[in-house]
């Protein structure tokens, strides 16, 4: 943490896109989380690893604004500074989430609507945020489905007639529709088979590279948070244990956690 | 001294069917949905002697508001004179002692299925509606609980997208009746299943409209010049039905709502749908003098 805060400045000039801070949750008697703090600059890819029930999952709803915590500060550097978001009412918050934040689930039917139309997946987000016009909205989905290499002669076959990987590829188009300030991926390649995720995976990266899109990537699998990521967050029973570069926290792990973790991997 | 010198005689405390407590609940929810104009409101749907989906929400509107001095239109797809429309015409006359009518400009009180007369509602009349369904977010969301939030939200981009989908599939808007509308910029409601034809007559419209579904126990309004706006986007307009070229076969009217009737010798003869206006233009015709009020449309479009 301490070295990142050195780095940073360097590496990444400027302010940080998504500061989070002290956030803890409690379900019951389980502690989700307990005091997390992250930082994400503009254009960087941060990846959030850990076991099952470490808190990836409940942090990624979090930061989508799907639940609040018990205590914690969230914040995104927008153009209209909307200040602390966990603060915010319900209407406010559902119009923020639909233009500044993309979220792809790991369940396709979280994030479809399995019976409508792929490009009618893409065009509701553009019409949550008060797209009126038929035509635009229409080039507009077939721009994003585009961008996320989704085959386009089937643009309006409804996503439970389609593929794993394709299913993906509309929640990714219906996620970047509206060029949002962050994208959130909730191990969005799990349950594909190979090929597939590498082909996803591909996708993902090139995106990223053509928009410089800020992402947050949840997954168990090091794999692809090796490829995907520059920085890595390790969680265990909801607090973040390390903190650091990829290739620093994998080649040198200092947690005993993060050791036991990147040794089982590899 | 018997039970009967103690007692007063027998009177009827309330007339009109249903119980006074009945309508007392119903003219406050009533009140309600005109003051919150589209927005659904629950109510005890009573027992009738009609069954649930022949128009039972709208029967116990029109009981509610029904006076002796009333005068009672029902029509049933335009028609005065169909079955459903005559059996609940003559019940309402019987238990409120109001009088009956056929003739539009007359009535004060007029309880339709389906469509809204063609001439123009004044402030002192009263257009009640049948509802089968009033949700305009069910075909989009099932769970009603969640539609709700969806409504307190405003959050009607499905609906949109529907329309979105026609447009895909079929290259029009394939949605003929009960066309979702967003009354006084707020509320999406479903109005009933009048055409589309029938939908900007409600819009700033001088008389009160009330729906009311009596299954699903929910009645909403759109009170006097209230906006009711079909959803559209910006670049393919709303379009009533192609029914301007029409001509009735039988009483020679044209640009008006028309019901298609089957020929044995193949194609289809026309039918003003609106049937009184019908008649009256039949007669007007025959020599009578018959008084016609201006209509919504003219010459087959719409004047506002």
């Amino acid at each position: 943490m301490s070295a990142m805060q050195r780095l940073a400045p360097v590496l990444m000039p400027g302010a940080p896109l998504l500061t989070l801070s002290g956030v803890s949750r409690r379900y019951g008697a389980v502690r989700a989380l307990q005091d997390v703090a992250l930082t994400v600059w503009p254009g960087e890819v941060l990846g959030i690893v850990g076991e099952s029930g470490s808190g990836k999952s409940t942090l990624l709803r979090m930061l989508n604004l799907e639940d609040t915590p018990d205590a914690g500060d969230y914040r995104l550097a927008l153009p209209e500074s909307p200040g602390n978001l966990f603060a915010l009412g319900r209407f406010a918050r559902r119009q923020l989430c639909a233009r500044a934040i993309g979220i792809v689930y790991q369940n396709p039917h979280l994030g479809l609507l399995m019976a409508h139309s792929s490009s009618g997946n893409v065009a509701e987000r553009l019409l949550i945020a008060g797209e009126r016009s038929f035509a635009r909205l229409r080039a507009r989905a077939r721009e994003a489905l585009e961008a996320s290499e989704f085959p386009l002669s089937r643009l309006d076959d409804p996503p439970r007639d389609l593929s794993g990987g394709m299913q993906q590829r509309v929640q990714l188009a219906k996620a970047i529709a509206l060029e949002p300030a962050l994208l959130l991926l909730d191990e969005p390649t799990t349950g594909l088979d190979v090929s597939v995720q590498a082909l996803v995976l591909d996708t993902l990266k090139r995106l990223q590279r053509d928009r410089r899109i800020t992402m947050v990537i949840v997954s168990h699998d090091l794999g692809v948070i090796r490829t995907m990521a520059d920085r890595v967050v390790v969680m265990r029973h909801g607090r973040v244990v390390e903190e650091g570069l990829v290739d620093q926290v994998f080649q040198d792990p200092q947690h005993p956690y993060t050791q036991e973790l990147v040794h089982a991997k590899l | 001294m018997s039970l009967h010198d103690l007692t007063r005689p027998w009177a009827a405390f309330s007339y009109g069917f249903l119980d006074a407590e009945a309508k007392r609940e119903m003219r406050r929810k009533l009140i309600k949905a005109i003051a919150v104009p589209g927005c659904q409101m629950p109510y005890a749907s009573r027992e009738v002697p009609i069954a649930r989906g022949w128009g039972t929400g709208g029967l116990q509107v029109t009981l509610t508001l029904v006076n002796p001095t009333s005068v009672i239109k029902v029509i049933d797809q335009g028609a005065d004179d169909s079955v459903n429309a005559a059996s609940i015409r003559r019940f309402l006359t019987r238990v409120s002692g109001a009088r009956e009518t056929w003739d539009t400009t007359e009535a004060s009180l007029i309880q339709s299925r389906h469509r809204v007369p063609e001439e123009r509602l004044r402030a002192d009349q009263v257009l009640v509606l049948q509802v089968p369904n009033p949700e305009p977010l069910r075909p989009v969301q099932p769970n009603m609980s969640i539609a709700r939030q969806m409504h307190a939200d405003a959050d009607y981009a499905r609906l949109w997208l529907v329309l979105y989908e026609q447009i895909v599939r079929a290259g029009r808007i394939m949605q003929g009746a009960a066309y979702p509308s967003m009354v006084n910029g707020r509320h999406v409601m479903t109005p009933s299943p009048i055409p589309r034809w029938d939908v900007p007559k409600l819009n700033m419209a001088q008389h009160l409209t009330i729906l009311s579904a009596g299954r699903e126990k929910r009645l909403y309004a759109v009170p006097p010049f209230t906006s009711v706006v079909p959803l559209a986007f910006s670049d393919v307009p709303y379009k009533v039905e192609d029914h301007a070229a029409l001509t009735c076969a039988r009483s020679g009217l044209s640009g008006y709502f028309m019901n298609e009737i089957p020929q044995a010798a193949g194609g289809s003869a026309y039918e003003t749908s609106d049937s009184n206006l019908g008649i009256k233009a039949i007669r007007r015709a025959g020599g009578e003098t018959v008084e016609i009020a201006p209509t919504w449309y003219q010459g087959g479009e719409f004047r506002p």
